[in-house]
């Protein structure tokens, strides 16, 4: 897999707090056996207005014009909350998304971001304020992700934002988790070995 | 130095320590058809092996039918999904219980039924309700598909510890009040993402009473409060519910399985990052009035007003549940109509439940307006319901009996309601469009449901049956 590094786009905006998977993508969707094709789906029953996905809700944010070609999406308190279903984070990026900034993320969603180097950055409420008024003043203002040094740049605006180091570098380096884990084969064994009988 | 349940569970499956990160082994994988297919595709590209078969069980129940056994009863999709699964786990020696099988049920319902999870195990599957599995003082958590092809591949999960919450419920439950109360009462207390980044203990009077079964409903939703798990430490019921089960110890191990179960409690000296307490004899009949788990209230309390909250978020969140809910501030519950009842989910779909719901079935009819079904969890609870006459107490007065599985839960088979459908659900979600697009959830327990179903809207339980 490829490693994130940075990225530069425009941000689109979805205002509210606790977005949770089954609005990301709804469960009719997740009976296919791959994982490509989840974005034309995507908050389908917010982005359309039946339920054939033929006549988009023009009210809906991501619908607008001036918020399309948007690679980072906006949100707020407890994203990505309910559940486990990957194919959240498939969707949103099968749709274009590279990032979600919020101001904060549920545990399994935030997870499977970084398995997927789709990058979830969280910034306090004060800030996620001023980014959504950034766009809000210009849908078309240049949002600028530099993973390496943890910064955000929005305009003459620079945010810091935290990462676990570990979760970085697996962000940067597209790290084949199951291939280093697999560098432990030995441990696992030895592991095994001391298990519980019964176990 | 003195450590949790928690700790004494993590700290003895730790293979190595990467970092921040711990390299954790998985005693038991569950797997089901709608999170694996991706998992097994991403082994089979690399040609990697399924380590430990032996430690992973599978089922089908999210996608299938409660009306047939057929596979292609939900279309073509599906039966897809479904079929991959079974080829799946034909190719990596992995056991199966598809429909059909004594053994096939929610993921789960049949784990715990079957002795698949014991006390001090670490229990993983690639659903966020695997928390159910803590009522055994075992550390389960929900995963995601990339983890799912981890834990396949190498038993093992990359993980981060997490922080401790102690949750106690003190005092004896009031008569007619169940655990899906006290877990309702719980995130209306701490909130609907009030424990992210923590695994939370149960403890206290209240839940010590509770049985295997309900303490399962407990641990169950500690999802819903955004928790990593959920974990009651194990005692004597917990040993009594597994001893003769299908995949319990037994002999000698027996014995040794029993002496280290009943280490595994909290030390009385350990501390919790967080400690939350409520008292049992103030929790009343729970109904959500919202979108999220969070938004719930007493069956005695008038819908809230947006006003009540002071949190500008909580505030916004009421506003904008109240209008997909249809609700208006002020409204008693007696004045919301149900247009469909739903007894079933991983929550709430064992024999216990069934039986608690039949009790008061028994004493009316479904309003001729409602459309109530009650699918049970798994085939065993099928057949002791059935052996026990439950369901012809159900169908006698008005009830579907249905075939186990997912079901109306999430909706990914056909049982799925239409915008503006409300339920009352013994389900654990009422995100908007979580049962059927612009359609509208109350979580609620089994006695309150068979109410609603009896009366046609929302009425406290408590006044049926003996």
């Amino acid at each position: 897999m490829t490693g994130f590094t940075e990225l530069t786009g425009k941000a689109a905006p979805l205002d509210q707090a606790n977005i949770d998977t089954d609005q990301i993508i709804p469960k009719q969707f997740l009976t296919g056996v791959t994982r490509a094709g989840y974005g034309v789906h995507l908050f389908h029953d917010w982005r359309y207005l039946d339920l054939y996905e033929q006549e988009l809700n023009p009210e809906f944010e991501l619908n607008k014009p001036k918020h399309q070609g948007a690679k980072i999406l906006l949100s707020r308190e407890n994203f990505g909350c309910g559940s486990s279903r990957e194919h959240a984070p498939w969707a949103l990026a099968d749709f274009g998304f590279a990032c979600v900034i919020a101001t904060s993320f549920a545990d399994i969603f935030y997870g499977n971001c970084i398995n997927n180097q789709f990058l979830p950055i969280a910034l306090p409420s004060k800030k996620m304020d001023e980014l959504f008024a950034h766009v809000a003043n210009d849908p078309d203002i240049s949002f600028h992700v530099d993973l390496k040094n943890q910064t955000l740049n929005v305009g003459d605006s620079t945010y810091k934002f935290d990462i676990a180091e570990h979760h970085k570098q697996n962000m940067l380096k597209g790290l084949d988790a199951i291939g280093q884990t697999l560098e432990f084969d030995s441990s696992i064994s030895a592991f095994e070995e001391q298990r519980l009988a019964w176990l | 130095m003195a450590q949790t349940l928690y700790d004494k569970v993590w700290n003895a499956h730790i293979v190595e320590q990467l970092g921040e990160d711990t390299l954790l082994y998985i005693d038991r994988h569950l797997i089901h058809e709608v999170t694996s297919p991706q998992a097994f595709a991403g082994l089979n590209e690399k040609d990697r092996k399924v380590r430990r078969p032996d430690l992973t069980f599978g089922t089908m129940d999210h996608s299938i039918s409660t009306r047939s056994l057929a596979l292609d009863a939900c279309g073509p999709q599906n039966k897809l999904q479904l079929q991959t699964l079974a080829v799946n786990c034909e190719q990596h020696n992995i056991q199966l219980y598809p429909v059909g099988h004594k053994n096939q049920g929610i993921v789960h319902v049949i784990g715990p039924q079957l002795g698949l999870i014991q006390p001090g195990m670490t229990v993983v599957c690639g659903d966020s309700h695997t928390a159910t599995h803590g009522a055994f003082g075992a550390l389960a958590f929900g995963i995601g598909t990339s983890q799912v092809e981890h834990v396949l591949a190498t038993q093992t999960l990359q993980q981060s510890k997490g922080k401790s919450m102690k949750v106690e419920v003190a005092g004896k439950l009031p008569t007619g009040v169940t655990a899906k109360d006290i877990i309702l009462a719980i995130i209306g207390e701490i909130g609907h993402a009030g424990a992210t980044g923590y695994v939370i203990e149960y403890c206290g009077e209240a839940i010590r009473d509770l049985s295997m079964e309900q303490r399962m409903t407990i641990c169950n939703m500690s999802i819903e409060a955004g928790a990593k798990a959920g974990l009651i430490a194990p005692d004597q019921k917990t040993i009594d519910y597994l001893n003769g089960k299908e995949f319990s110890p037994t002999g000698k191990h027996w014995d040794d399985a029993v002496n280290y179960w009943q280490s595994l409690t909290t030390d009385v000296d350990a501390t919790f990052d967080t400690v939350v307490t409520l008292q049992a004899k103030e929790i009343q009949p729970q109904i959500t009035w919202g979108t999220n788990p969070g938004q719930v209230i007493g069956v005695n309390q008038a819908i809230p007003s947006p006003d009540d909250f002071d949190d500008p978020i909580e505030k916004e969140s009421a506003k904008k549940a109240l209008k997909y809910m249809g609700l208006e501030a002020g409204q008693t519950w007696d004045k919301v109509n149900v247009s469909h009842v739903f007894i079933g989910s991983c929550t709430n779909s064992r024999i216990e439940d069934l039986r608690a719901a039949a009790k008061i079935a028994a004493t009316g009819k479904v309003k001729s307006n409602v459309t109530a079904i009650v699918v049970p969890g798994s085939v065993a609870v099928k057949e002791q319901a059935e052996q026990e006459a439950l369901d012809v107490i159900f169908k006698e007065a008005g009830f579907e009996w249905r075939l186990p599985g997912c079901s109306m839960c999430l909706g990914m088979n056909d049982d799925i309601l239409q915008a503006g459908d409300r339920c009352a659900s013994t389900s654990n979600r009422n995100f908007e469009g979580r049962q059927g697009r612009g359609s509208r959830t109350h979580l609620v327990s089994p006695e309150m449901a068979v109410a609603a179903a009896l009366t046609g809207n929302f009425a406290d339980s408590r006044q049926f049956g003996e």
